[in-house]
């Protein structure tokens, strides 16, 4: 699936962020939601969640830090991430990596600058008995091989 | 004639293609006018046979696999012929990989249709509850407590004390959280029960909260397994339509309802207060205990936080009685660990047992040694906080005493085994620099240790003063181990050390050695 995010537009956030704001601990669920939303966390919307739940603008920016999921800006159009935890490392995955890296001219954790790949580490996708394995814009591969990492940069290249 | 086949859902099968052998067996099917039956299942844990397809037949169910979409239409022939096909396995439940096991927890996993009540039922599901719900809230913490079960997410406390000790904080709300952050690699059974049959653990939280006196339940997971969160969110709705959860739980006077919360990427909320804190909206920052999450928990109210797999086991205790589980396992460890065999392996994959199998059965044995055919060199158990073991300590039973006696961990039962290639100097370096990248930053020897670690053994594999550097780190990593706030820079140091005292011979400069490239 390619995800299309919409434009932000402040009014449309406000609706994101009341949609959940009486939900216990509101703050993770308003950031994943207004990332589904927008591809990223635009910052103009921090200082709305925290006023929408009486928390300060610092606090609010701490919480949306800390954590690695969230994007403060859009990522590229299609996003491979490739899991790069002990049991991958174990199966092939540190040579596949520097594949990926060599093949779209990027470190991992960078966007290429045509915008269009964003290729990222993950720490574990469970599936550590079919490793290695990689995640292309929410779908998951197992078993890579150098053919089958070729086919996924290819195919998030396009 | 109609045929049932079954084909897995799970993540694990998704990733290798089974959606896609689905499709083309649906669309051979109906180019041939047979009607099919496909009942999407979880995956019995058998991963290099997926994906692993499944037909029903008076005989019981026949498998084929792995199957590819291309393997489609000679499937079909040789399941309506009822002739041979490379790909058969024969009966599914008689291949010895599965037929070894001792599957309490995992009973149903890759049997029924997840989402299918009637199917869950149909195979002893809710029995547990409806066994609770003729006993006290202290018979059942009892029955817990006589099982033995202790918390499979790692620190083995005895679930039944937990209980005991929030039932008996008084309070106005308390909660009963499932962890199912499960961030360690080579660890994939929370996920699959998950999406393999979230009522057990659904019907393993209701009665927790009827236990201790809780209404509301959170279950957390991570975003790197949605497709587990949508199966578990689904089956929540299901349950509660069907009046298992909510008010007056199948028409008893007690109230539980459940919420599915996904983390964001942040290993160290896999640590209970954490956890919490994530929960609360906060950064994941860990709570220095006491007070106990039992007594002061989520929001301040008293808690119980188990582990998914501590869940899922209870149904089968209050269903079968304390002593049914409780006959299984060695020493201290009762009960079953479904134990998660990954990385270099031939037959990777879930693999529930008693406690008291040994390492090396587990590596050897069942897991058929690694797939690229070289020795085993070494296997992390535990996950990226557990020991590695060498070959020499393949006689450890699985056990959680045991492990620890040879400074090792079980953690979560995940097992991942490394080949001769490996270079155990760069192991401890990655142990150290996951740290960094997961430390929540709150207490000194886990945010700066870590990185101070790396650089120290960046120095050791450049050559520079090893004997002395490598000093070094074993004195970090006793600050660590001694002064962190929880177990990730508490843990950290048993890979490392490990990795040191069984492969020493890797710390040093660089030598070339061998290469996967030969």
């Amino acid at each position: 699936m390619t995800s299309v995010y919409e434009p932000w537009e402040a009014a449309r956030g406000a609706d994101i962020i009341a949609e959940h704001s009486q939900m216990e601990g509101a703050t993770l669920p308003i950031l994943h939601a207004l990332q589904e939303a927008f591809g990223y966390v635009p910052e103009e919307a921090l200082p709305m969640i925290a006023s929408a739940l009486n928390l300060s603008r610092a606090e609010v920016y701490g919480v949306f830090t800390f954590y690695h999921d969230f994007r403060s800006r859009p990522a590229g159009r299609h996003v491979l991430k490739l899991c790069r935890a002990e049991a991958c490392q174990a199966a092939g995955g540190d040579a596949l990596a520097a594949r990926a890296e060599a093949k779209l001219g990027i470190a991992l954790g960078n966007t290429t600058a045509d915008q269009r790949v964003t290729l990222e580490p993950i720490y574990c996708l469970g599936l550590c008995a079919t490793a290695p394995s990689a995640m292309l814009d929410g779908r998951l591969v197992g078993r890579l091989d150098e053919n089958r990492l070729d086919a996924l940069v290819s195919e998030a290249q396009r | 004639m109609s045929l049932r086949l079954y084909v897995p859902c799970d993540a694990g099968a998704l990733a290798v293609g089974a959606d896609e052998v689905a499709q083309a067996l649906a669309s051979v099917a109906s180019q041939r006018g047979l009607t099919i039956d496909i009942v999407r299942t979880g995956s019995r844990g058998l991963y290099w046979l997926e994906p692993l397809i499944e037909v029903a037949t008076p005989a019981g169910r026949i498998g084929f696999g792995p199957a590819t979409s291309a393997d489609a239409a000679s499937l079909l022939d040789a399941i309506v012929s009822s002739g041979q096909h490379p790909l058969r396995l024969g009966a599914v439940e008689d291949i010895p990989w599965l037929k070894r096991q001792t599957r309490l927890t995992f009973a149903r996993c890759g049997i029924i249709d997840p989402l299918s009540l009637d199917d869950y039922r149909a195979h002893g599901g809710y029995r547990g509850l409806a066994r609770a719900l003729t006993l006290t809230p202290d018979e059942i913490i009892a029955e817990v407590t006589t099982s033995g079960l202790r918390g499979r997410g790692g620190a083995g406390f005895p679930t039944g004390i937990k209980w005991k000790t929030v039932a008996q904080t008084a309070a106005d709300r308390k909660y009963v959280i499932c962890n199912a952050d499960e961030g360690d690699s080579g660890t994939f059974a929370d996920r699959m029960l998950m999406e393999g049959d979230p009522f057990v653990l659904i019907e393993g939280m209701t009665i927790a909260g009827i236990a201790v006196g809780a209404t509301k339940g959170y279950i957390y997971s991570r975003s790197e397994y949605p497709h587990a969160i949508a199966a578990t969110a689904k089956a929540i709705a299901i349950a509660r339509k069907a009046g298992l959860l909510g008010d007056k739980i199948a028409g008893s006077n007690f109230s539980f309802d459940l919420e599915v919360r996904m983390g964001a990427g942040a290993y160290v909320c896999g640590e209970e207060t954490a956890l919490m804190e994530s929960l609360e909206g906060k950064r994941g920052l860990v709570r220095a205990k006491p007070p106990l999450p039992a007594h002061h928990g989520l929001f301040g109210k008293p808690t119980v936080v188990n582990n998914l797999l501590s869940f899922a086991a209870i149904p089968f205790i209050l269903d079968e009685g304390a002593k049914a589980y409780a006959d299984f396992g060695m020493g201290r460890s009762r009960g079953t660990m479904p134990i998660q065999l990954a990385g270099n392996i031939k037959y990777g994959g879930l693999f529930e047992t008693a406690f008291g199998i040994t390492l090396g059965e587990l590596v050897d044995e069942v897991g058929g040694g690694t797939f690229t055919g070289r020795p085993v060199r070494a296997v992390q158990v535990g996950g990226p906080l557990g020991a590695y073991f060498p070959r020499a300590l393949f006689d450890t039973p699985f056990d959680y005493e045991a492990f620890a006696t040879r400074d090792g961990l079980i953690g979560h039962g995940g097992i991942v085994v490394f080949d001769d290639t490996v270079d155990m100097a760069k192991q401890a370096r990655f142990a150290m620099e996951f740290c960094a990248i997961e430390s929540c930053g709150k207490c000194t020897p886990c945010r700066i240790g870590s990185t101070r670690g790396v650089e120290t053994i960046d120095k050791i594999r450049r050559g520079d003063r090893v004997g002395e550097n490598i000093a070094l780190v074993e004195d970090l990593c006793g600050t660590m181990k001694l002064g962190s706030l929880c177990a990730l820079g508490g843990f950290t140091p048993y890979p490392v050390l490990s990795a040191l005292k069984h492969f020493r011979e890797d710390f040093g400069p660089q030598q070339p050695r061998l290469q996967a490239a030969e």
